[in-house]
Parts: C-alpha cells; structure tokens; sequence
C-alpha cells in the first residue's frame, strides 16, 4: 500500500462523496445526507493517513520533510483543510446540503493534484529547511480552507436568494434541503471568523520566517501583496457587517470576491507574477 | 474640539471618524496593492525596454516602479491609521463605561431594552432570596454584586468582560505595528557584502547606496555548497566568525551560517544569500595518459592557462566545476569543459570528467585519454545584512493582533442581573456576540431556578 494508491482512494471517496449530497438535495432524506458526511469522513481519515505515509516515505528516501513542500502536497494538503474546515461546521451544526458546495473544491483538489500535477517527492531546498514551514503553511491553508468554505456557503445564499426572489412559489424543490437564508448568512459569517484569525497568523508566521531567513518581515513580493490585499477584503467584509449593515447578498458577494482573491494569492500568483514563493514553479 | 457641528474643524474630525471611509481605506488599499504586483517594482532595463516611452512616463510620475512607498500609498496607510485613531477616540469612552462602569440595577427602562427576561415567583422574603440568587449566581455563573435600590435588591454578574475590548486590542496592534516599520526604516539599514573565502570586511554597503561602517570585523574562514544527487542544492554554507580589534571574539568563532540560520552579533544579523568563484581564481588538477598504457602523468592548470601535453597537443580548462551533478544528470565528481588542440590539429572542445568514467573521457582526446581529477576553487560568500532595531515592536504588534481578533471573535461579554423583591426574582441577560448561544445559556439558568 502506497500514499499514491490512498490518495487515489480519498479523491474517489470525495466524488462519491459530493454525488451523495446531490442526491440528497434531490432526494430530501435525510439518511442520504447523513451518508454523503461519512463517506466524506471515511475520505477524510484515508486522506490523513495517506498524508502521514507520505510523510514517512520522504524518510524512507532519505530526507525527510512534512509533505507541505511543492504544489503537488500543497494542493493535496488544502483540500484536506477544507474537508477539516467542513466537517468542524457540519458537525456543529448538521446542515447537510452544505456538503453539496464544499466537498466539490476538495474534489477539484484532489482530482487536480492525482491527475494533473508531478507527485514525486523532492529533497528540500535550503531556503524551505525550516519548520517555520510547517507553521506558515498549515495555518495559511487552514484559513484558505475556512474561506472556501464561506465561499460555498455564499453560493448557496445567493442562488437561494436568486430563486425565492424570481418567484415564491419555486422555493420548495431542490432550495427545501438548503439551510434558511439566515442561516446562510450566519455560516458565511462563522466561517470567515474562523479563517480571518488563521489568515492573520499566517501572514505573521510568513513574516517572522522572512525576518528570521532573509532579515526582512515583509519586502512586497507578490505574494506577501497579495496575502494583504485577501486580508484587507476580509476585514472589508467584517467591518461592513457590524457597522455598515453589509449582511445577505451583499456579505455573500464580498465572501466569493475574497476567495477568488484566496486563490489569485495561491495559484495566480505563482502562474502569472514572480516572487520568492516556490510552489508552482 | 468645538460643539460646533459646522465648523470646519469638527468636518474634518467626523470625516475622519467616519466608517465609510475605513470601508473606502480597506478596500483601496486591496485594489491598489494589485498595481504593484503587476508592474515590476524597482524595474530591470529588460522590463523597462518593453514598456512604451508614455507608459513609462505615466508609471514614474504615479510612482508606480516603488508603488509601495509612494507619496499616495503612504498617504493611504496614515489615512488607516488617522481614520483607526480617531474613531478608537470616540467609541472607546462608551465601551470602557460598559466594561468598567456597569449598569447595576435593573430598572424598568433597562429591562425592557434587554431581549433575555424571565420574571419568577419563588418563595421566600427578600433577603433569603437575595443570599439565594448571590449563591446560585456564584455556583452557575460568576459572583454577583449586590446593590440596593427602592427597597429592592439588584444583583449583577458578568464574565469575560474584557472581550469588548478585544476590537480595540486589534485596532491598537496594527498602530504598534506601523511604529515599529517606523523605527526600522529610520533606525535600521538592510545591506549586503561579498566576502571571499578567508578575507574579512567591516563595512557594508546598504540598499540605497551607502557604506555603513559595523564597528567590528567578519571573516569567512571556509564557504561550502552541497548537492543532492538530483543535482538540487542542498546546503550552502560560510563559516564566519567576528572579530573585534582583529582578534576572534569568544562564542562567534567559526560559525556555520547557512539559508534558515543567520548569524547576529550586536543587533547586526548576517544572512546566507549568494556565492561565487572568487576572483583569485582556481587551480585544476589533470592527469593524461597514452591509451597504449603506461603511467598517467599529473597536471596542474590555472584557468585561462594553455598546458602543453605530451606529444605536442594542448589543452586548456574553459569551466569547471567540483561536482557535474547539476549540470549532467547520472554522472557525479568533478569535471571541466576543455578544449584540446592535437598536434597540428584543430581545437576540439569537449567535456572530461573524473577517473571513474574512464570510458567517457576515452572518446576523446587523439592518442590520450585525460582526466579531471579535482580542482581548488576559492569561493566568496554572499551575505545579506539587516540590523532592524523596529523589529519586536512589530513582533509585539502582530502577538496583540492575534489576541485581540480572539477576544474579539471567540469571547462574548455575557452579562446577567436579577432583581429581587418578597417572592419574587426577575433574571435578565444580555451577550455582545453569539445570540443564540447564550438564549442557551440563560434558558439554562431560569430552568435550573425554577
Ligand atoms: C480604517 C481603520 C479602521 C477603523 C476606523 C475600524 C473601526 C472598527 C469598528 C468601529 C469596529 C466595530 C467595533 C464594535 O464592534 O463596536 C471594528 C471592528 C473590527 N475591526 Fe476594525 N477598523 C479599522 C481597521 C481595521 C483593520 C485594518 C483590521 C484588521 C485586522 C480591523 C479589525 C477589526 C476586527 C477584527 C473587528 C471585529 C469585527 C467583528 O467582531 O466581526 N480593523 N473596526
């Protein structure tokens, strides 16, 4: 048994996964939602374990580093956040037809990582021999993932939104599994509370890292730039809502602008602008 | 300030007061924060040369090539930090009056204002009730103040009181953070130095330009770099060490210092960053042999020079390097990109590399065959070096940021009062956060009353 054969195994739980919660939504039983969150549980502890052996595999070959190292394990390590972000909110709260939104951006994940990117395990660079590594990542990627999620949770708001502002009497059907609208709101905003403290710590792991490896916390390279501008739009979001009323539609479209900032800042960057972040290379 | 609502004076304070304008702030800082990764920052002349004359006019009067420190981005971050200032200024008396001042008694008027009430009818007198409530306050909830109004017994409990100033805490740190780039920028200096394999320097020369004298001395005894058999680096290392007066300072001699792991001495820290042949140059090592047989003869060569081989053919090193690693895959050991020149012949360039592949180096060279068996080369190490004395301020700053964002998100300022009368108690509560969450815990609170 191999990480690669496990990871294999999540990527195909995951898509079982999401076909289950469409079928819920379809269906309206609940047992159906309830299976969709534990096949995506069942993904999720093969995904862990299969994120360990990789871990130790790279001992194996003889120089061993958290799998946080190249885009490959940074694409498989996000969508593990998001199914951990996922199953945190799901658990506390239990509305399922929120699975039909989230586990999808782990499907992509994984499905990208398996089929598209170079899996091989790479010996570590000098300027990535730190575990300030391990810090800056893992918190980045939790708070990536919390976004994602607010961002399914938005697309949820705002097609619920779309359709029970056409015309009332379509608000049964496929919208009677979603949480009420809210509810929606209310999520969006937890879960942007849990990614805006974890992107902070990020950004500031980041920049201790610098300081300590390159005597710089913050030089505006891109990626730093666009770190702040992701953090700035959140604190956007916040402070509209407390203060300016900015809740429902308006909060959902800042949550989905955010998160493509979120991913402009982890992939774009990398394809279309240059700096010192080594993932995409 | 004046009570004078049209003064120009208070305009300017309420502008400035104003949450449109941090919403404006917050989300011009994002979109403009874009130009700058787009347009290169401190351009190469190749970028340059693929920009138009009128672009490059637009670009260099917007400040766009040092976005970051232009005169409009650094007039937007004062504007955050004004805008941050002063509207801290006018909340905060109101939250600090909450926090520290509370409402003890529950009138009429601040009971209705309140969503969380429940009135009961217990029995007993008043003052029974009163020990009651203060115990049972104590033993589920937090203890209680007792105060006396109108014949009525008025108690107040709260917990985590101090979250309410957990936004403030946030606002506070991004100042402290902004004070302590302050103090970098004007107290600090980032530079680099070269410093070849056993030479010293005790100066550097900063990013705009300046020489900086650093009051003592570093020397790079020794500058290594290793591969992986990829070829990726693996290590790049100097050993230095400092000196003050020309003698080794106890605990600073031979230091590896390597990417990951500076070197500081008096507020000065030194960073690993870059290497290079120094300009000594280097000393390689041939042998040559006649492929019928017989003893190699062993040459030493320095670069650029012409070596006469036995036979009248020459030789002479264009490049080398100790390890082919990264430059050839599957092969390792040192090797040199020649060219030789067969007697009379024209000169061929070809690659030798070490004993180990004999049958390599033997496609080549007429009647020898040549082997690089090694080479001396001197390096110089490339280090960054920053004294920034701003830094645990922004250190300081970014710990009470976090802090502050969890009080602020993950504390809720709960409060309960109960006002008590001859058989009867009437239990109010309120929370800043988490509505929901605490109706719970009140609801709680009355069923275990009952
Ligand atoms: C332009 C400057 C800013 C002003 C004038 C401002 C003002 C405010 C105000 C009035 C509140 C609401 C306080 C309350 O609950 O009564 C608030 C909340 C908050 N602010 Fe700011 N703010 C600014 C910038 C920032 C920035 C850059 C951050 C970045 C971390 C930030 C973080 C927060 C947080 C975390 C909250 C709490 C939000 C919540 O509870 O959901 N603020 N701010």
């Amino acid at each position: 048994m191999s990480s690669s054969m496990l990871f294999n195994i999540t990527m195909v739980t995951y898509m079982v996964s999401t076909c289950i919660f469409f079928a819920f939504l379809a269906s309206k039983t609940k047992a159906v939602g309830l299976a969709g969150t534990y096949a995506a549980l069942f993904g999720f502890v093969v995904q862990t374990a299969a994120i360990a052996m990789r871990w130790k595999e790279s001992y194996d070959q003889g120089h061993g580093h958290a799998p946080l190292s190249n885009l490959y394990e940074s694409v498989v390590f996000f969508s593990w956040t998001i199914i951990l972000i996922f199953m945190i909110i799901d658990f506390r709260y239990k509305y399922r037809a929120v699975g039909a939104f989230v586990v999808p951006f782990a499907l992509f994940g994984m499905a990208w990582a398996q089929l598209g990117l170079d899996s091989g395990i790479e010996p570590l660079v000098p300027a990535l021999q730190s575990n300030w590594l391990m810090y800056h990542v893992i918190t980045c990627f939790l708070g990536y993932a919390a976004f994602a999620v607010a961002c399914g949770i938005s697309i949820m708001y705002l097609i619920r939104d779309k359709m029970e502002g056409g015309s009332s009497a379509q608000a049964g059907g496929i919208l009677s599994m979603f949480p009420a609208i809210k509810v929606l709101d209310d999520l969006n905003y937890k879960a942007i509370m849990i990614g805006f403290p974890l992107l902070t710590l990020g950004i500031v792991t980041g920049a201790a890292w610098a300081n300590y490896a390159w005597g710089t916390y913050w030089s505006w390279d891109p990626k730093e730039t666009w770190s702040l501008i992701v953090w700035f739009v959140y604190a956007a979001f916040l402070h509209a809502r407390i203060t300016r009323g900015w809740v429902g539609r308006r909060a959902a479209i800042l949550s989905v602008i955010g998160f493509a900032a979120t991913i402009f800042c982890y992939l774009g960057v990398n394809l279309f602008l240059s700096g010192l972040h080594s993932y995409g290379k | 300030m004046t009570t004078n609502k049209n003064s120009f004076a208070y305009q300017v304070w309420d502008f400035f007061c104003s949450l449109k304008l941090s919403i404006f702030l917050l989300i011009g800082l994002a979109l403009t924060s874009i130009i700058g990764t787009i347009v290169m920052q401190g351009p190469s002349r190749e970028y340059l040369a693929t920009l138009s004359e009128t672009k490059i006019r637009i670009y260099s009067t917007l400040g766009f090539f040092d976005m970051y420190h232009s005169w409009w981005f650094i007039l937007l971050l004062y504007m955050l930090t004004l805008n941050l200032i002063c509207c801290s200024i006018k909340r905060l008396p109101r939250v600090w009056k909450t926090v520290f001042e509370p409402v003890l008694v529950l009138d009429e008027r601040f009971e209705k204002s309140l969503s969380a009430v429940k009135e009961l009818k217990i029995s007993g007198t008043k003052d029974q009730l009163k020990d009651k409530m203060a115990e049972f306050l104590k033993s589920e909830f937090a203890s209680a103040t007792v105060t006396e109004k109108d014949g009525e017994y008025h108690l107040y409990a709260e917990k985590s009181r101090l979250s309410r100033l957990g936004v403030y805490v946030v606002h506070f740190s991004i100042i402290i953070v902004f004070i302590g780039a302050l103090v970098g920028s004007f107290f600090g200096y980032k530079g680099y130095v070269n410093i070849p394999e056993g030479g010293s320097i005790g100066e550097v020369q900063t990013r705009s330009g300046k020489m900086v004298n650093l009051g003592f001395n570093v020397r790079c005894e020794k500058f290594t770099v290793t591969f992986y058999d990829t070829g990726a680096p693996k290590e790049f290392k100097s050993i230095l060490t400092v000196l003050e007066n020309g003698q080794p300072v106890p605990g600073y001699v031979n230091i590896p210092t390597i990417v990951n792991e500076p070197l500081t001495y008096k507020g000065i820290t030194f960073y690993q960053s870059s290497y290079g042949p120094s300009d000594e140059g280097a000393t390689y090592h041939i042998s040559v042999r006649d492929r019928k047989g017989g003893a190699p003869i062993k040459l030493t060569a320095r670069q650029g020079e012409r070596l006469a081989l036995p036979g009248g053919a020459f030789l002479s090193i264009m490049e080398a390097t100790a390890d082919v690693r990264p430059f050839m895959k599957d092969f390792d050991g040192p090797g040199a990109q020649v060219e030789f020149t067969p007697a009379g012949g024209k000169p061929q360039p070809f690659v030798i590399l070490s004993e180990k592949y004999e049958a390599f180096n033997s496609q080549h060279g007429g009647d020898l065959i040549i082997t690089m068996d090694g080479m001396d080369q001197k390096f110089f190490t490339g280090l960054q070096v920053a004294k920034d004395p701003g830094v645990w301020v922004v250190w300081l700053g970014c710990f009470l940021m976090v802090v502050g964002i969890i009080m602020a998100f993950f504390m809720s300022h709960k409060r309960i009062w109960a006002r008590v009368s001859d058989g009867a108690v009437t239990l109010a509560g309120s929370a800043s956060k988490n509505p929901t969450g605490f109706e719970l815990t009140f609801d709680e609170l009355v069923q275990k009353l009952k």
